[in-house]
């Protein structure tokens, strides 16, 4: 199973996600809310989360060419990849990051 | 109410603006752009949306000391700094001196997954960043549809392009927002046009495969503005727009007089030449000679040390060189000392608005005094009429309110017809002569009048016109009693006249001689008459003196006889 696979390399983080918001929104923290139950429920143990608030680091978002807030952006494993919105539709977040569903 | 109109005409609190620093733009918009709103630019792809928003930025921070931020959603930062390298403008030395900041927006769709809300706060923060960073005055978004490709979710990004116009007005930042031309709507999402203070459109046509570049100010809010299209050009010093300026007529004339090289034909001119400042337009048909009249009058205003500028459209400056040394005037020193300049080029190199901008510069750097355009009909190959007729009546207005006298040539194919509308400008110009081709005796001649002449005296004769080694002159045509005579009926007429000149003298000198003649018989006569007479009178005298003689004689005879008889009668007598 794909679970024991990745349970049985645990090594450092695998996933490394940066979440970018715009100050204590309600999308930031919905955002936050959602990335965080999805972590928990398919990588538990094997990511690391940034949340980097623009209002403090606006010089920030241009490295990684933010646009809208929140933005979730997988910086490992490469490509970088971008979800952006509220994180609301877990699917498309984990079709977003290249995680399988574990349904299958 | 009448009183109340006039009491309620405040003090007008104009709109401030913000110069762009684009050649002709803040003459058509009265300023600028208004300052602290946004700007929409917007027009088809290639048509100078980027150029003009960069060159409103770095103009902004090297003329008017305002920094700017340019965001670019479509080149890297890099390539848009060689893109306009090429026109002097320095983006790396810019930003070094904290003038600029360009900030490149990248938005690929292939590597965003949108889930749920959001907003893009993320650019607002970038976009306030780089303003706060260096105290940007100046914003341009080029091109903001960008987002729209790179986010699918539509009703959110219109939400925010509305919010985000209302965010540059509350920044108090001018703002140069670029737009794609979309269909039948000025952008692509018939929004920003709604939402921006004012919108200008950008055109690119090609008419007859020559392109021209056309500028609108399609909306101004609480600001008067032209509303034409203004052509305008990109080359290597940026954009220039050139409005149809001075529509007001109001440009200083000039009561002085300038030869026009050719002595006879200032005498037409009431003896002075032309006006300074006024304009000549020279036409007539092929080879009558207008380019000369024209080369004639660049040569004799550089005589004059005054600087001229020759536009010529139909031969190289070499070639007018040339042809002109063999009409005996030399154009080359002036070339080499430097008051004439020449520029050829074929009408069909650009378009119209691209001729005229370059005359505008070549006269704004060259200052001339007088400038030629040889010939100007050619340049209906690139325009219609009435777009000539356009264009040079912004080239008249322009170089009337810069006091240069401007001399036209035009071709004039049919002269029967065209007499009148000569290109429309006839009726533009000062004064207009007519060369034209005088057809008798099976030659040709030419013959120069005078059509017009504004505000002078001016000959109403038809003059021959003599091109020979030595230049141009103007002959008296020849009134015989068989009307104007020119070319070799006029010689002839002269050489008969010499003829009977000679003829006439020669009989007077006969009779002269004939009378010396008669005269001297006639002396003849009296001097013998003479002798006659004195012979006579002699005869007369002699017998006078004899007469005398014989009368003295006969009287000492008497006396004698008396006194022999007295002395025997006193012996005799007394015995008696």
């Amino acid at each position: 199973m794909a679970k024991a696979s990745k349970t049985a390399e645990r090594k450092a983080s695998k996933w490394e996600l940066r979440l970018y918001i715009a100050g204590n929104t309600a999308k930031s923290v919905t955002a936050l809310a959602n990335l965080k139950k999805y972590c928990e429920e398919h990588m538990e143990g094997q990511y690391t989360i940034e949340v980097v608030d623009l209002l403090m680091h606006p010089q920030l978002a241009a490295g990684d060419q933010i646009l809208a807030v929140p933005t979730l952006v997988r910086k490992v494993p490469v490509p970088i990849r971008k979800i952006i919105g509220d994180l609301s539709n877990e699917e498309k977040v984990l079709v977003g990051l290249n995680i399988r569903p574990i349904k299958k | 109410m009448p009183s109340k109109t006039k009491a309620a005409s405040p003090v007008k609190k104009t709109l401030p603006k913000t110069p762009t620093g684009v050649q002709g733009l803040d003459e058509i918009t009265g300023g600028g752009l208004p300052t602290g709103r946004p700007t929409l630019v917007c027009g088809a792809a290639g048509c100078g949306k980027t150029l003009l928003a960069i060159e409103f930025i770095v103009r902004g921070a090297t003329e008017y000391g305002e920094p700017g931020v340019f965001i670019a959603f479509e080149e890297k930062a890099d390539e848009l700094a060689t893109n306009v390298a090429s026109l002097g403008f320095d983006l790396a030395k810019l930003q070094k001196d904290g003038l600029l900041r360009v900030d490149h927006v990248y938005i690929d769709k292939s590597e965003i997954e949108e889930t749920g809300e959001y907003d893009l706060d993320g650019l607002f923060i970038r976009l306030a960043y780089a303003i706060d960073s260096i105290g940007a005055k100046r914003v341009v978004l080029d091109t903001i549809e960008n987002l729209f490709s790179g986010l699918s979710n539509e009703a959110i990004l219109r939400a925010e392009l509305r919010r985000l116009f209302g965010w540059l007005k509350g920044k108090g930042v001018t703002a140069v927002i670029t737009g794609e031309k979309g269909e039948g709507t000025l952008t692509r999402q018939g929004l920003e046009e709604y939402v921006s203070d004012c919108v200008i459109l950008l055109d690119h046509r090609v008419i007859n495969q020559i392109s021209t570049r056309l500028l609108r100010i399609v909306k101004y809010r609480g600001s008067v503005h032209g509303t034409n299209e203004y052509p305008f050009l990109i080359d290597e010093d940026g954009i220039s727009v050139l409005p149809i300026t001075s529509l007001l007529l109001n440009a200083d004339v000039s009561s002085q007089r300038i030869s026009s090289g050719i002595p006879a034909l200032d005498e037409m001119l009431g003896g002075k030449g032309f006006f300074r400042g006024s304009s000549i337009l020279v036409s007539g048909t092929a080879g009558t000679g207008k380019t000369s009249i024209a080369a004639v009058f660049a040569n004799e205003t550089c005589k004059r040390k005054e600087r001229c500028i020759y536009f010529a459209f139909e031969e190289s400056p070499q070639q007018i060189v040339r042809n002109m040394f063999s009409i005996g005037i030399d154009l080359r020193p002036h070339i080499d000392k430097g008051l004439l300049e020449m520029h050829a080029a074929r009408p069909t190199l650009n378009g119209l608005e691209m001729h005229l901008v370059a005359i505008h510069k070549h006269v704004k750097r060259f200052k001339p005094r007088t400038v030629i355009l040889d010939p100007v009909t050619n340049l209906v190959t690139v325009g219609s009429i009435s777009e000539v007729k356009s264009m040079l009546i912004r080239l008249i207005d322009f170089l009337q309110a810069e006091q240069i006298t401007v001399m036209f040539t035009a071709l004039s194919l049919n002269t029967a017809v065209n007499e009148q509308t000569d290109e429309g400008v006839s009726s533009l110009v000062d004064a207009w002569l007519l060369v034209r081709d005088l057809e008798a005796n099976g030659e040709r001649n030419r013959g120069l009048y005078i059509m017009k002449s504004r505000g002078m005296k001016h000959s109403n004769q038809v003059r021959e016109f003599v091109i020979n080694d030595s230049g141009i002159k103007l002959v008296d045509v020849y009134l015989g009693p068989e009307g104007v005579l020119t070319g070799s009926a006029r010689e002839a007429q002269q050489l008969s006249e010499v003829t009977g000149e000679v003829l006439r003298s020669h009989a007077i000198n006969r009779k002269d001689v004939e009378i010396q003649r008669k005269r001297n018989v006639l002396e003849a006569k009296i001097a013998s008459l003479q002798e006659e007479f004195e012979s006579v009178q002699d005869e007369l005298n002699k017998a006078y003196v004899e007469e005398n003689i014989r009368r003295e004689i006969a009287q000492k005879d008497r006396n004698q006889l008396i006194q022999a008889r007295y002395s025997k009668n006193t012996g005799n007598g007394k015995g008696k």
